[in-house]
């Protein structure tokens, strides 16, 4: 059955409550982690949220999701609960990969979530991989892979398209150009800057959309994942987008000018919802408190429980290396150690 | 026990084609494993019997397939990637390193792997310094990774099935020289794919090593038994983990090592398996540990050259006699 999208208004305020916690949250994590509360690297999606949100919603629970280091916020739009995310940031064992992975490989088994990958288009063949046992397996379930421009100069980007048109996967890449891979600009690094036009000439359908506008988004993730599930045939959308915040906590931004990243801001995700909201909507400032203290409470409960998550004890350092040995797992062996 | 004679190819053979007929989540993908028959003739015929949705042929892109293989184990499949040469393997490398040894560490657990590599490896054939090289020692220093290397017709027949039932990533290397060797295959596995077995017994001299250089300790320990002295030949098989119980079993026994590896002589894994014993049997031992690997060369065309450059059945028997005679 197909998604009718219903653009109404209380969907249209969920939006904007998913986007303003992420929002929020990261505002929050760059708080903390200048605390040293979070270490290692810090990618903020600060900017791009109106992406996580509108495709998120285009989803089903049974759908995959495989994602990039700058991945807060899909993990966050996909359901994962905000204690779990922070706690991992955090590297404490009730975070959502046992401390294991930090803020750049967030994990959940149960929301299909395939991990923060830290290798620039590391993510894309295993995405359609996991299409491929879709399909195998004949779930009707559609596998969504998010990466940054940056990934499209690297081999990995382009075995993906190839295999997935050829192959016929069920994979839907959401390449998110916030026009910089790390400080580098588009223009510098790539021969051809329209990237749905590269998909496009392995013979995938693609679109371009506003990234800035998460309605825009919704509807074209919409139009994306129904026609994955009815043609069986991979799908590309480039969202043209902007990051606010530096690559990560490290990055003194010399490469673009202040006004540069000004300019932007004012077409930021968040608040063009809330103005077009206040305009059509009334949607009042009161209502939008509301929120912000809502969300405001779900970060400090989050804060609360990083704070009293367990560290793993060292004794357990190498576990989770391998599986568990399966006792049972060479019945032919067994056999063999009877006979004798 | 019953046995059947076979090449280690045939036997190869025969273990995919059991395990494509035990589980429908199965499947072989790799270049030219269908329609061509596999490079190294080791899949012909299967396509036609499996056909092309489980016997995948794929373009020339191995990053590209190593991690679709990695994405389909992920979603429930039990893929079998065939990777040409281990020359070939490097550009797959990032997957196979980043991606299948890490997922389930950074996961805390919850996504594993059970994705099984065949590829090629090793030298003689005079295919030159990118076809001919010996690299499982890259892959056996990465945690989360499982690393075999059967040098027998039986292990070529059954360490497939036993890789396939773990749940764990593992690379199988199949020594190019093996291939058209004929032996005996039993009618099940020996041992665990883990563990280390003694080929030969003996109490003067443990010649320890794996894969391709099995068949040279082998007749070195013939031709050392003429000489009298009795040779003791441990076949690793994993690489990955060490099975290091048998490793010291062995020493204790014999009180004198060599061991035989292709890789090259620096930051070998005959290297690793030296400092084992140094830490564990050192007190066992009554002469220096010796190596004997590849030379520091990538490997040469030219026929005497490429031998040369290899570990060779009269330098084990040579270097024995040296150790046996206390002049080393």
């Amino acid at each position: 059955m197909k998604h009718k999208l219903h653009l109404d208004r209380n969907h249209l305020v969920n939006q904007l409550v998913q986007m303003l916690r992420i929002r929020r949250f990261e505002e929050k994590c760059a708080e903390l982690y200048a605390q040293e509360k979070i270490r290692g690297f810090l990618h903020l999606y600060i900017g791009e949220e109106a992406i996580a949100v509108g495709v998120m919603a285009a989803l089903n629970a049974e759908d995959n999701i495989v994602a990039t280091y700058r991945e807060h916020g899909h993990a966050l739009a996909r359901g994962l609960s905000m204690n779990s995310v922070l706690a991992e940031m955090y590297g404490r064992t009730n975070g959502c990969s046992r401390g294991r992975g930090g803020s750049m490989h967030l994990f959940d088994k149960q929301q299909h979530f395939y991990g923060g990958n830290a290798i620039v288009g590391g993510g894309l063949p295993l995405a359609a991989g996991l299409a491929l046992a879709n399909k195998q397996q004949q779930r009707n379930t559609v596998t969504v892979c998010f990466f940054g421009e940056g990934a499209v100069a690297e081999g990995e980007f382009h075995e993906a398209m190839n295999l997935a048109v050829l192959w016929h996967l069920p994979v839907l890449f959401i390449c998110e150009n916030n026009r910089y891979a790390m400080g580098t600009p588009l223009a510098l690094s790539e021969s051809e800057t329209n990237i749905a036009k590269k998909a496009n000439s392995y013979g995938m359908t693609s679109a371009q959309v506003d990234g800035m506008n998460v309605v825009d988004v919704e509807v074209a993730a919409q139009a994306a994942v129904t026609s994955i599930r009815d043609n069986g045939e991979p799908y590309f959308l480039e969202c043209q987008t902007y990051r606010f915040r530096g690559h990560s906590s490290f990055d003194g931004q010399l490469y673009r000018d202040k006004a540069e990243v000004k300019q932007w801001e004012e077409k930021g995700p968040v608040k063009r919802l809330q103005q077009w909201l206040r305009q059509y909507n009334h949607f009042t400032d009161a209502e939008l408190a509301a929120i912000e203290s809502e969300i405001k409470l779900e970060i400090d409960v989050a804060i609360d429980f990083a704070n009293k998550g367990a560290w793993e004890p060292i004794a357990d350092l190498c576990k989770d290396v391998y599986s568990p040995k399966i006792m049972d797992a060479v019945p032919a062996l067994q056999q063999a150690k009877e006979d004798q | 026990m019953t046995t059947q004679k076979q090449s280690y190819r045939e036997a190869l053979r025969s273990g995919i084609e059991q395990a494509l007929m035990e589980d429908e989540r199965v499947f072989l993908m790799g270049e030219d494993v269908g329609r061509y028959g596999g490079c190294y003739a080791v899949s012909k015929g299967l396509i036609d019997s499996y056909g092309p949705e489980r016997i995948i042929d794929t373009p020339l892109c191995e990053s590209g397939f190593v991690g679709v293989g990695i994405g389909a184990a992920l979603g429930g499949m039990r893929p079998i990637i065939e990777v040409m040469t281990v020359n070939f393997s490097l550009l797959a490398m990032d997957q196979i390193v980043n991606s299948a040894a890490t997922l389930r560490h950074m996961s805390g657990g919850q996504f594993n792997v059970p994705l099984v590599i065949r590829m090629a490896c090793g030298a003689g054939r005079q295919l030159a310094a990118q076809h001919s090289h010996s690299w499982e020692n890259l892959y056996a220093h990465i945690p989360g990774l499982k690393v075999l290397s059967p040098a027998t017709q039986t292990d070529a027949r059954y360490m497939l099935g036993q890789a396939l039932r773990d749940p764990d990533p593992v690379i199988i290397f199949e020594h190019v020289m093996l291939l058209n060797e004929a032996g005996n295959v039993l009618d099940k596995p020996e041992a665990d794919m883990e563990q280390a077995l003694v080929r030969r017994e003996g109490t003067d001299v443990s010649l320890i090593t794996y894969g391709g250089s099995l068949h040279k300790a082998l007749s070195a320990a013939e031709q050392l038994a003429v000489l009298g002295i009795s040779a003791e030949v441990l076949d690793l098989r994993c690489l990955r983990p060490l099975d290091i119980g048998t490793i010291t079993a062995s020493v204790a026994k014999t009180h004198r090592v060599i061991i035989i590896d292709e890789g090259w002589y620096t930051g070998s894994l005959a290297g690793e398996v030296s400092a084992v014993i140094m830490e564990q049997s050192f007190w066992s031992l009554d002469a220096p540990v010796q190596r004997i690997c590849t030379a520091e060369v990538p490997i040469p065309y030219p026929s005497h050259l490429e031998l040369a450059a290899l570990p060779q059945v009269e330098t084990i028997v040579t270097r024995a006699q040296a150790l046996m005679a206390g002049h080393l």
